[in-house]
C-alpha cells in the first residue's frame, strides 16, 4: 500500500490518540464538581450496544491517507467527518441522557478533552477535503455550514438538551439572550464610529505626512494598554464627566466606558487599512485622474475609494473580530455581553457556564469573519470579471 | 496660429531651479519634442502646461488665452495627457477608462459609445475584444494605446505626452510611433512630447526643443540640429558620430530616386528613408537597388552615389 497523504495520516494518527488516550466525556455528581473521565471504549459498551454503528465513518478515515487522490477520495473523507462529528455529539448527547437521568436530577456531563481534540480534528478533515471540493471560498463556506447540519438537528429535536451545557444555556436562557443582544451592541457601537472616526483619520494621515507621524504613535500606545488596564483608567474621568453633566448616562462603569475603549481599540487597525489601502492606490492612476480633470472629490469618490476598499475591509475585518474578543473582557465594568456569563461561571467554578459565555464568542467573532473575507472576495471577483 | 506659448517661465523646488527662463512657441497642429537629460526638467515644463505644476513665474497662454483665467480642472479637460506609466485605472473597463473624460464633460452616453469604438479602430484594438476588458488583461503596448486613446477621447485642442513610448520593446515602440505620426495628420492635433530618445526625437519632431539643467538650449527642426548645433552639449546630445547616417533617416528614397532604368536584385520600398536604404546597399553588396512604390510597382532606381546630396 503506498501512502499518498502524510497530512492526513498524522491527523488520524493523532484522533486515534485523542480518542484512546483522553476522556471523551466527562461525568460529575453536580455542576460544581470537577467529573470523572469517561473513555470512548467505555461509551461504546453502554447504551443500546449498537453505539459502535455510530463510528462506523471511522474506516474511511482511517484509510484515507494510503487512497488514490481524486475527487471521490474528498467527497467520502467529507461525508465521513461530518457523520462522525455529529455522531459524537450524539453520542455525548445519549449518553448524557441515560446518566443525568430527570429534569432537575444534579447529575453532569460535560465534555472530554477528547471530545474537542477530535472535534478540531475532524474540522481539519473537513478543511483539508473543501480544498478540493470547492474552489472559492463562498462555495467553501456553503459546505462547511452545510455539514452543521446534523449537529442543528440534534440541538433543535432535543437529543442534546441532558448535556451539562444545554442545561446552563437552559438554566440561563434570559441572561443568554441579553448577553447576545448586548455583545452585539457592543460590537456595532464601537466599531461604526471607529470607522467614521478611523477612515477620517486615516485619510487626513494619507494627506500629511506630519499628522501621520503624530498620529500612530500615541494609537500604538493605546493598543498595547492591556484591556482591563484601559477600562480601569476609564473609570476615573468618566466617573467625574458623569458628576458633571448628569442626565446623559455617562459613569464610569457600564456601557459608555466599555463602548469608549473599544472604540479605541478599533481606531488602530481601521487607520492603519485606510492609510495603507490609499498608499497601494498607483501614483499614475493617481496623476492620470488628475490630468485628465477629475475634481479631488471625483478623485476620492471614483478612483481612491473603490481602489483602497479590499485592503480597508481587510483591516475592517480584524477590527471587528477584535472587537468581539474585546467585548468579552468589558464585562468586567459591567458592561454585559457574553463576558458576564463567563465570568460568572469562573467565579462560581462552572466550567460549563464558563463554556457557555466563550464558545458564543468564538461563534461570533468566526461568522464576522468568515462574512468580511465573503464581501472581499466578491469586490476582488468583481474587478476580475464582472 | 500659435496654440501654445510659454514666455519666461521660471519653476523652483525647494529654493532649486528646475525649469529656467523657458520661451517656447508651438503652432496649432505642430508636434513639439521636447528632449534632455534625465532631470532637465521636461515633465516640469509639461505638467506647467496643464496645472499639475504651477510656475513660479512666467505666463502660459492656450490658444491666446491665459491658462490661470478658468479652473484646472476645465483646463485639463481640454488638454488630453498620456504618461509613460499610463495610469489605467485597474477597476474600470477599457470601454469606461477611454470614456472618462467625456463623462466628466456629460457627452451623451451614444456619442460616448461611438467616440470609444472609433478610437479603439483608429489605434487597431478591434472593439469588440477590447471594450470590456480589465487594464491587467491587456499587454504593455495594448495598454499604452487605450492610454492615448483616452488622452485623445473628447477631441482635446493640445495632447500633452510623457514619455508615452518610454518601456516599450524597439518593434512595439516603431509601431506606435507610425500610428502616432498618421493621427497626427489625420487630426491635426497640437502635441507636445517628452522623451529622451534622439531617435525618437528626430523621427517624431517637426519641432525638437533641447533642455538641459532646465534651460531650453537649442530649438528647431531636425535638420538645424543635425547641421548646425548650437554647441558641443548639443552635438555630443545628436551623437556626433551617427549624424551622418541620422540625416539619412530624415529623408525617403523616393526624394532621391531616378527614373526607371533595368535593374536587377531584391528592391526596396519608395517609402523606406535613406538609412535603410544604406543599409541595404551595405547588407546586399551592391551599388544599386531597384525601389517599388506601395503598390509593388517598378518605380525607378537608387544608386549608392545618390545618397550624397547633390547641393549642400
Ligand atoms: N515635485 C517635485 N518636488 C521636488 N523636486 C522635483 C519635483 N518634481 C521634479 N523635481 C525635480 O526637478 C528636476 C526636473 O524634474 P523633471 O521631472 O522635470 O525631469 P525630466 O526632465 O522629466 O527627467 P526624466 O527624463 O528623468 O523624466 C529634477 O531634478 C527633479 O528631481
Ligand atoms: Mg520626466
Amino acid at each position: 500500500m503506498r501512502l499518498y497523504s502524510r497530512v492526513r495520516l498524522l491527523l488520524v494518527l493523532l484522533s486515534l490518540a485523542a480518542a484512546l488516550g483522553l476522556p471523551l466525556l466527562t461525568y460529575a455528581p453536580n455542576r460544581l464538581l470537577t467529573g470523572q473521565g469517561i473513555a470512548l471504549l467505555d461509551l461504546l459498551q453502554g447504551g443500546s450496544g449498537l453505539r459502535w454503528l455510530a463510528l462506523l465513518p471511522a474506516l474511511p478515515l482511517l484509510l484515507a491517507p494510503w487512497w488514490r487522490p481524486g475527487i471521490w477520495r474528498e467527497r467520502l473523507v467529507y461525508l465521513a467527518a461530518l457523520w462522525l462529528g455529529a455522531a459524537l455529539w450524539w453520542l455525548a448527547g445519549s449518553e448524557a441522557t441515560l446518566r443525568a437521568g430527570d429534569e432537575d436530577a444534579l447529575a453532569r456531563v460535560s465534555f472530554g478533552g477528547g471530545f474537542w481534540l477530535l472535534q478540531l480534528l475532524l474540522l481539519l478533515q473537513l478543511a483539508e477535503a473543501l480544498q478540493v471540493l470547492a474552489g472559492g471560498l463562498p462555495r467553501r463556506v456553503l459546505l462547511l455550514l452545510l455539514a452543521q447540519l446534523p449537529l442543528l438537528w440534534l440541538l433543535l429535536s432535543g437529543r442534546l438538551d441532558s448535556l451539562s451545557l444545554l442545561r446552563e444555556y437552559h438554566n440561563n436562557q434570559d441572561a443568554f439572550d441579553d448577553a447576545l443582544l448586548r455583545h452585539l451592541q457592543l460590537v456595532l457601537f464601537s466599531v461604526l464610529p471607529a470607522l467614521l472616526l478611523g477612515g477620517a483619520l486615516g485619510v487626513w494621515a494619507y494627506r500629511s505626512a506630519r499628522f501621520a507621524r503624530l498620529l500612530f504613535p500615541v494609537l500604538n500606545v493605546l493598543q498595547t494598554i492591556p484591556s482591563i488596564a484601559l477600562f480601569g483608567l476609564l473609570i476615573g474621568p468618566l466617573a467625574w464627566l458623569g458628576r458633571q453633566l448628569p442626565g446623559l448616562g455617562i459613569a464610569g462603569v457600564g456601557l459608555a466606558p466599555a463602548l469608549l475603549a473599544l472604540s479605541l481599540y478599533a481606531l488602530l487597525p481601521v487607520v492603519r487599512g485606510t492609510l495603507a489601502g490609499l498608499q497601494q492606490v498607483p501614483p499614475a492612476v493617481r496623476e492620470a485622474a488628475r490630468g485628465m480633470g477629475m475634481t479631488p472629490w471625483q478623485i476620492m469618490l471614483q478612483v481612491e475609494t473603490p481602489l483602497a476598499l479590499p485592503v480597508f475591509l481587510s483591516g475592517l475585518r480584524i477590527t471587528a473580530v477584535q472587537a468581539v474578543g474585546l467585548a468579552a473582557v468589558a464585562a468586567l465594568i459591567g458592561a454585559g455581553g457574553f463576558g458576564a456569563i463567563m465570568f460568572q461561571g469562573l467565579s462560581a467554578s462552572a466550567l460549563d457556564q464558563v463554556l457557555l459565555g466563550v464558545l458564543p464568542v468564538l461563534l461570533l467573532a468566526l461568522l464576522v469573519d468568515v462574512a468580511f473575507r465573503l464581501l472581499i472576495a466578491r469586490l476582488k471577483g468583481a474587478d476580475d470579471h464582472a | 496660429m500659435t496654440m501654445l506659448e510659454l514666455k519666461a517661465v521660471n519653476k523652483f523646488f525647494n529654493g532649486w531651479q528646475a525649469v529656467a527662463d523657458v520661451d517656447l512657441q508651438v503652432a496649432a497642429g505642430e508636434l513639439a519634442v521636447l528632449i534632455g537629460t534625465s532631470g532637465s526638467g521636461k515633465s516640469t515644463t509639461l505638467k506647467m502646461i496643464n496645472r499639475l505644476i504651477e510656475p513660479d513665474s512666467g505666463s502660459i497662454r492656450l490658444a491666446g488665452e491665459d491658462i490661470r483665467s478658468q479652473p484646472p480642472e476645465v483646463l485639463r479637460r481640454r488638454i488630453g495627457y498620456a504618461i509613460q506609466s499610463v495610469g489605467l485605472f485597474p477597476h474600470w473597463t477599457v470601454e469606461q477608462n477611454i470614456a472618462a473624460v467625456p463623462s466628466l464633460l456629460k457627452w451623451p452616453k451614444a456619442r460616448i459609445r461611438e467616440r470609444v469604438v472609433e478610437l479603439l479602430e483608429l489605434l487597431h484594438l478591434p472593439a469588440a475584444q477590447f471594450l470590456a476588458r480589465y487594464p491587467h488583461q491587456l499587454s504593455g503596448g495594448q495598454q499604452q494605446r487605450v492610454g492615448v486613446a483616452r488622452a485623445l477621447a473628447a477631441d482635446p485642442e493640445v495632447l500633452l505626452m510623457d514619455e508615452p513610448f518610454g518601456a516599450l520593446d524597439p518593434v512595439t515602440r516603431g509601431t506606435l510611433q507610425q500610428e502616432l505620426l498618421r493621427i497626427q495628420a489625420l487630426s491635426g492635433k497640437t502635441i507636445v512630447l517628452v522623451t529622451h530618445d534622439i531617435d525618437e526625437a528626430l523621427l517624431l519632431g517637426q519641432r525638437i526643443v533641447l533642455m538641459d539643467k532646465g534651460r531650453v538650449v537649442q530649438q528647431g527642426s531636425a535638420q538645424d540640429f543635425l547641421l548646425h548645433p548650437a554647441s558641443d552639449f548639443v552635438r555630443d546630445f545628436v551623437g556626433q558620430s551617427d549624424v551622418g547616417v541620422r540625416l539619412l533617416g530624415l529623408d525617403t528614397v523616393a526624394s532621391r530616386m531616378r527614373p526607371l532604368q533595368p535593374v536587377s536584385g531584391e528592391p526596396i520600398a519608395a517609402s523606406a528613408t535613406l538609412r535603410e536604404a544604406l543599409s541595404a546597399f551595405v547588407a546586399r553588396r551592391v551599388s544599386s537597388l531597384p525601389v517599388i512604390d506601395a503598390q509593388g510597382q517598378p518605380a525607378g532606381v537608387l544608386h549608392f552615389a545618390d545618397l550624397l546630396p547633390v547641393a549642400a
